[in-house]
């Protein structure tokens, strides 16, 4: 489970997160806001990118403050631009390379790439460049890349922003089918609509929390409002 | 080098990276000794053999090196109007031998095989204070983040041609800020792929975004 207590973030002197009190237990949890609502650090602070000013994130107990490095191997983090995320040349080199760092023994790392090649329909694209996939192709590398290291949950930042409707659609059908505890933060509505909890943030305060229904409604409330 | 691995089974693609790169050195060291045309003549037949023996097709040969012809034009004509046809002749056939052998070990030699190669051959440095993970990792990432840069250099001219502006010093000021933004999420992106303990990039990107906090497109 992921508990945030009493946390607060700031950069400088503008605080982006205060007060932030939340037990996240449901399988798939939405993160809904508007831009600069705080949303994407509290993604961040989920996996240690981040750690919080004041109060405290814990990962099954682990405190993303002292035990940072076991927590990122517990939450898998999907960037929104995937761009940013690919560090190897290759589709099957940056597959290896997750493992590699996660301690994965050598000879079990071909297996699983090609597992997971197969698995995101990019076995064709195994020795090709990164740089010349399509969008969709590199953000389903980029979360291919992620789940190889079968982390226990996944953290996703907006990431059907950059997508047209047809990778859309794969994106979210690679989400929904997912086994693990997954949190979304997107201003995609129609994504989150069957998710099991919703969490709307405000300028840098959990405004909203309930059904997607629910969130979705003071969600669009406090834009019209 | 930029990741154009051409995929086959051959004794060429089975070499080792490492014997590899160590012929490729050996070679380019060679071939500035090598005086005159006939044995550079040869060489470069031998490396043309040697594409044969890796089944590299003549259009991926020759989509691979055209980029490169341009500047070996440029320094035979230099050579001719310094000193004459046949230096420039052997000048011309030496950079021709180096830069066919360079990339045929570029279209048989997948990027991580250089990478485990420069990790092996810098090990003996450690106690030195090399850390040859470290190295590698960023012979790769240059591998990888060459095209990426050049596409955000592509869209920084596209916005300047789109706004009327064909050509400006000003291109330079928004790719740096791009580029700087790209390894800002490069970071973040390697620590949470279990690259580094995360502290010591945490506190940079600390800096980073409270400078961004009047950024109307950085979402906090």
């Amino acid at each position: 489970m992921i508990e945030l207590s009493g946390v607060g973030h700031r950069f400088g002197d503008r605080w982006v997160l205060r007060g932030v009190d939340l037990a996240l237990t449901e399988r798939r949890v939405a993160v809904i806001g508007a831009n600069g609502s705080g949303k994407s650090t509290f993604a961040r602070l989920l996996n240690g990118l981040i750690v919080p000013t004041e109060g405290r994130v814990r990962v099954d107990g682990l405190d993303t403050r002292k035990r940072g490095r076991e927590v990122r191997r517990r939450v898998g983090f999907v960037f929104q631009d995937p761009d940013v995320q690919i560090v190897m040349p290759t589709v099957a080199e940056d597959l290896a390379f997750g493992l590699k760092h996660h301690d994965v023994p050598k000879v079990s790392i071909p297996g699983l790439v090609d597992r997971a090649l197969a698995d995101f329909g990019l076995a064709e694209y195994r020795d090709h460049p990164a740089h010349l996939l399509s969008g969709g192709q590199k953000q389903l590398l980029a979360i291919a890349a992620v789940l190889v290291t079968d982390p226990a949950y996944i953290v996703f930042d907006e990431p059907t922003t950059l997508l047209d409707l047809r990778n859309k659609r794969r994106v979210v059908a690679v989400v929904a089918g997912l086994a693990q505890q997954v949190v979304v933060v997107s201003h995609d509505l129609d994504l989150l609509a069957d998710f099991d909890r919703a969490v709307v943030f405000d300028e840098g305060r959990v405004v909203a929390d309930g059904t997607p229904a629910e969130a979705v409604a003071a969600y669009l409330a406090l834009l019209s409002g | 080098m930029l990741s154009l691995y051409h995929d086959a089974r051959t004794p060429v693609h089975a070499l080792p990276a490492g014997v590899k790169l160590s012929i490729l050195v050996a070679v380019g060291t060679a071939v500035f000794f090598a005086g005159s045309a006939p044995v550079l003549g040869a060489s470069l037949g031998a490396v043309a053999l040697l594409y044969a023996l890796a089944r590299v097709p003549a259009r991926v040969a020759w989509r691979q090196s055209a980029p490169v012809l341009p500047f070996l034009v440029l320094i035979v004509a230099t050579q001719v109007l310094i000193a004459g046809w046949v230096v420039a002749a052997l000048v011309g056939l030496r950079v021709l031998v180096l830069v066919a052998l360079a990339n045929l070990v570029t279209l048989t030699t997948r990027t991580s095989a250089v990478v485990a190669a420069v990790e092996a051959a810098l090990r003996p440095l450690r106690p030195l204070g090399v850390r040859p993970e470290r190295v590698g990792l960023v012979v790769a990432m240059t591998i990888r983040f060459i095209p990426v840069i050049k596409e955000q250099a592509d869209l920084v001219r596209a916005a300047q041609r789109a706004r009327g502006v064909e050509r400006s010093t000003a291109f330079l000021v928004p790719l740096l800020v791009r580029t700087l933004r790209l390894a800002d999420g490069l970071g973040e992106a390697l620590d949470a792929r279990g690259v580094g303990s995360g502290e010591r990039s945490r506190r940079s990107r600390a800096s980073v975004r409270a400078v961004r906090t009047s950024d109307p497109q950085g979402d906090q």
